[in-house]
């Protein structure tokens, strides 16, 4: 295994363009850590920081402004590549090799080591976000919201219930957000308005069962639901706290217990928005028990030949493992690649193989690519290994 | 690669026309899609048969001619199975139950017994455990027997056999744990089953497909024994520490 967190410094900082250079091991915390204070952010952010600038690169990786400001692709101006044949190569999207630099956006590692990327970043006048909550009493006032503040929100996200079934089918909470100003923040705030709290991180122990359970999801999912304010409301909330709410949490999935949990992500194209109601409906019918459930709008995606994000809807939760989950996820990836949809990559565990040539149209130019930048087969991964993704087709001759 | 829910890809069965391995074979396709299972045995009309009930299950099959007893056999088998897929679960399944009363008298016998029983389980294990670290990851399922866990007047060459292969399998784990392998050594009581047919049933016996049931449960929870039916496991414990004089007098 490569681990390039050690590989993790700042190279060139131009504060009057808005761009950095920067190791790919750096993580997104510490990069913002020098950033931020100095009025500039990053333009994605997943919602974690707690992952690397290479790892944003090889998965694309999006954030609540999808919508608006697409995904981390879009932001990088160049990159340096180390390629199976040992060369350092400096692409750009758009030259010099367009392609390899598109085909190691989104590529999963899959095309060599990034070692260097140059980044825009965005300036910003505070550390802040106005965040505007409004509570949903079903699936259908979630998703219209949702649609309704692509236009006007800068940042959008739903939590939905994945537990409540009947007329109360995936009602939510939906969040809005904006970039503060220093006008909207208290005089005491305004002292230090791109303040960066220190990081403080809490441990979750070792669990020997599985904290997620019927009782536990049902009385959060309640909970959730039910603390947001009926009436929408607004208030002001450090960008970390709404970006990466589960940051101040370390090794939460530990609370999975050691059979831990499947992280469930998918795309579903506008013309299929039915099918994110008949997903919800099954996933509320099946017992299985979901916390963190996420539905967002996606706005057009980058030329990444395995980029995740197209436009439409996405929807996320978190499962825990337990027996029958393998049946009821197999039957929503057929949906999903029926409705012309896909599966997260960065986060699928179990997606059974045959789906991927539809899911991911363009996994032929990718193997081409590939074999053109790594001919040896030097970079593999266990995800590449389950799916067939070093060596696609070989994986689809198999199936047919 | 096994899926985070456990699930293989490709399962080679070492001993490719045993009822149990074959009902592993059989579970595991209903769950997953065009699984690849390579079948290693002797040539036989029961492995061709085989081969064509996992192919109506979905499966993509492949026969590979195998014999436990020719020592090159094992290294051979295990490396063209993993041709072009890795090898996710290996099910060691193959054995002989001997005729017992044969079995501690006739030389021949016991040496047949023996080397099916244990040497060639051993060679089967070095080959798979050089494949789990070259792959860096591989689940092998070893079929032991609670036989092996006391011995019995009535089949004790059966018996020790399968308690240097349990005892083999249980160390293997051990050597392949930091190596990303994971061994699961499974100990069914009596199975009906085409090696135990014509023979009084024991106590507790089960079916082929509730020991696969359970196995791939086993598997899916990353355990690494397993006795079937569970009941067995406080059964034996209590018949390991049961003085001589009163084992003996048990009617088993
Ligand atoms: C709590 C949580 C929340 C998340 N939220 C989001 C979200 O909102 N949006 C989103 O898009 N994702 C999200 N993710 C997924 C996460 O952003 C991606 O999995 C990310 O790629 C992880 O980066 P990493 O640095 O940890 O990389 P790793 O996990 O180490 O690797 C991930 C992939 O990137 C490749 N890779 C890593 N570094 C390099 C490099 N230098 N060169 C080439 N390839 C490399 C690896 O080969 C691998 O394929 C979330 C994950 C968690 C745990």
């Amino acid at each position: 295994m490569l681990d390039l967190t050690g590989l993790a410094q700042v190279h060139r900082l131009d504060l009057e363009a808005g761009v950095v250079e920067v190791d790919a091991g750096i993580s997104l915390d510490r990069l913002l850590r020098v950033v931020l204070p100095l009025g500039l952010t990053l333009p994605v952010q997943p919602g974690t920081r707690q992952v690397t600038v290479g790892g944003a690169v090889a998965c694309d990786v999006h954030g609540k402004n999808h919508h608006t400001a697409g995904s981390f692709g879009r932001y990088v101006r160049s990159l340096v590549l180390l390629t199976g044949a040992g060369d350092a190569i400096r692409l750009k999207p758009r030259g010099p090799d367009p392609e390899l630099f598109w085909g190691t956006v989104g590529g999963m590692g899959l095309t060599g080591v990034v070692l260097r990327v140059e980044l825009e970043l965005r300036r910003v006048e505070t550390s802040r976000i106005v965040v505007r909550a409004e509570r949903q009493p079903d699936l259908h006032g979630v998703m219209d919201a949702l649609r309704e503040h692509d236009r006007t929100a800068e940042y959008s996200v739903a939590w939905f219930d994945s537990l409540a079934q009947g007329a109360a089918t995936g009602r939510g909470v939906v969040m809005t957000g904006r970039d503060a100003v220093r006008d909207d923040l208290t005089a005491a705030q305004r002292e230090d308005p791109l303040h960066v709290p220190a990081s403080r991180r809490v441990q979750v122990p070792h669990t020997p069962l599985c904290a997620v359970n019927g009782v536990s999801g049902r009385a959060f999912n309640e909970a959730y639901f039910r603390r947001a304010p009926r009436r929408p409301s607004t208030r002001v909330e450090h960008a970390f706290g709404f970006f990466q709410p589960l940051d101040g949490l370390q090794s939460w999935n530990r609370l999975y217990g050691p059979r831990g949990l499947v992280q469930y992500q998918l795309v579903i194209p506008d013309a299929a928005s039915e099918v994110v109601v008949e997903v919800v409906r099954e996933v509320a019918a099946s017992g299985h028990v979901s916390c963190l459930n996420v539905l967002k709008r996606f706005g057009p995606g980058t030329p990444g030949l395995l980029s995740f994000p197209a436009p439409g809807w996405t929807l996320a939760l978190d499962l825990p493992v337990r027996a029958g989950l393998d049946a009821v996820l197999d039957r929503l990836d057929a949906r999903v690649a029926e409705a012309g949809g896909r599966l997260y990559l960065a986060k699928d565990s179990r997606l059974p193989r045959r789906h991927l040539p539809t899911m991911y149209p363009r996994l032929g130019e990718f193997a081409e690519l590939r074999h053109r930048a790594d001919p040896g087969g030097l970079f593999v991964s266990d995800l590449a290994r389950r799916l067939g993704l070093h060596r696609p087709t070989e994986g689809n001759l198999h199936d047919a | 690669m096994r899926d985070s829910l456990g699930r293989p890809q490709t399962v080679l069965l070492l001993g490719g026309t045993s009822d149990i391995g074959l009902a592993m074979a059989r579970a595991w396709a209903k769950q997953v899609d065009g699984l690849r299972v390579t079948l290693a045995a002797r040539p036989s009309p029961r492995r061709t048969s085989a081969a064509a009930d996992l192919e109506r299950h979905g499966c993509r099959v492949r026969e590979l001619d195998f014999d436990a007893l020719e020592q090159q056999d094992h290294e051979r088998v295990v490396r063209a199975a993993a041709e072009g897929e890795d090898v996710d679960v290996a099910v060691v399944a193959f054995g002989v139950l001997g005729e017992p009363e044969r079995a501690w008298q006739d030389p021949h016998h016991a040496a047949e017994l023996a080397a099916t029983n244990y040497t060639a389980a051993v060679l089967a294990g070095v080959a798979l455990g050089r494949l789990v670290r070259d792959q860096g990851h591989g689940m092998v399922v070893a079929l032991s027997s609670v036989a092996g866990e006391r011995p019995r007047r009535s089949n004790f060459v059966y018996g020790s056999s399968k308690a240097g292969f349990d005892a083999y399998y249980t160390g293997l784990g051990e050597a392949l744990r930091p190596f990303g392998g994971r061994v699961l050594v499974v100990r069914p009581g009596f199975v009906r089953s085409s090696m135990t047919e014509g023979l009084a049933e024991a106590p507790l016996a089960v079916d082929p497909d509730t020991v696969a049931a359970a196995t791939l449960r086993a598997v899916a929870s990353g355990r690494e024994q397993l006795w079937v039916p569970r009941q067995l496991r406080p059964v034996m414990s209590v018949l390991r520490h049961l003085p001589r004089p009163v084992f003996r007098r048990l009617p088993l």
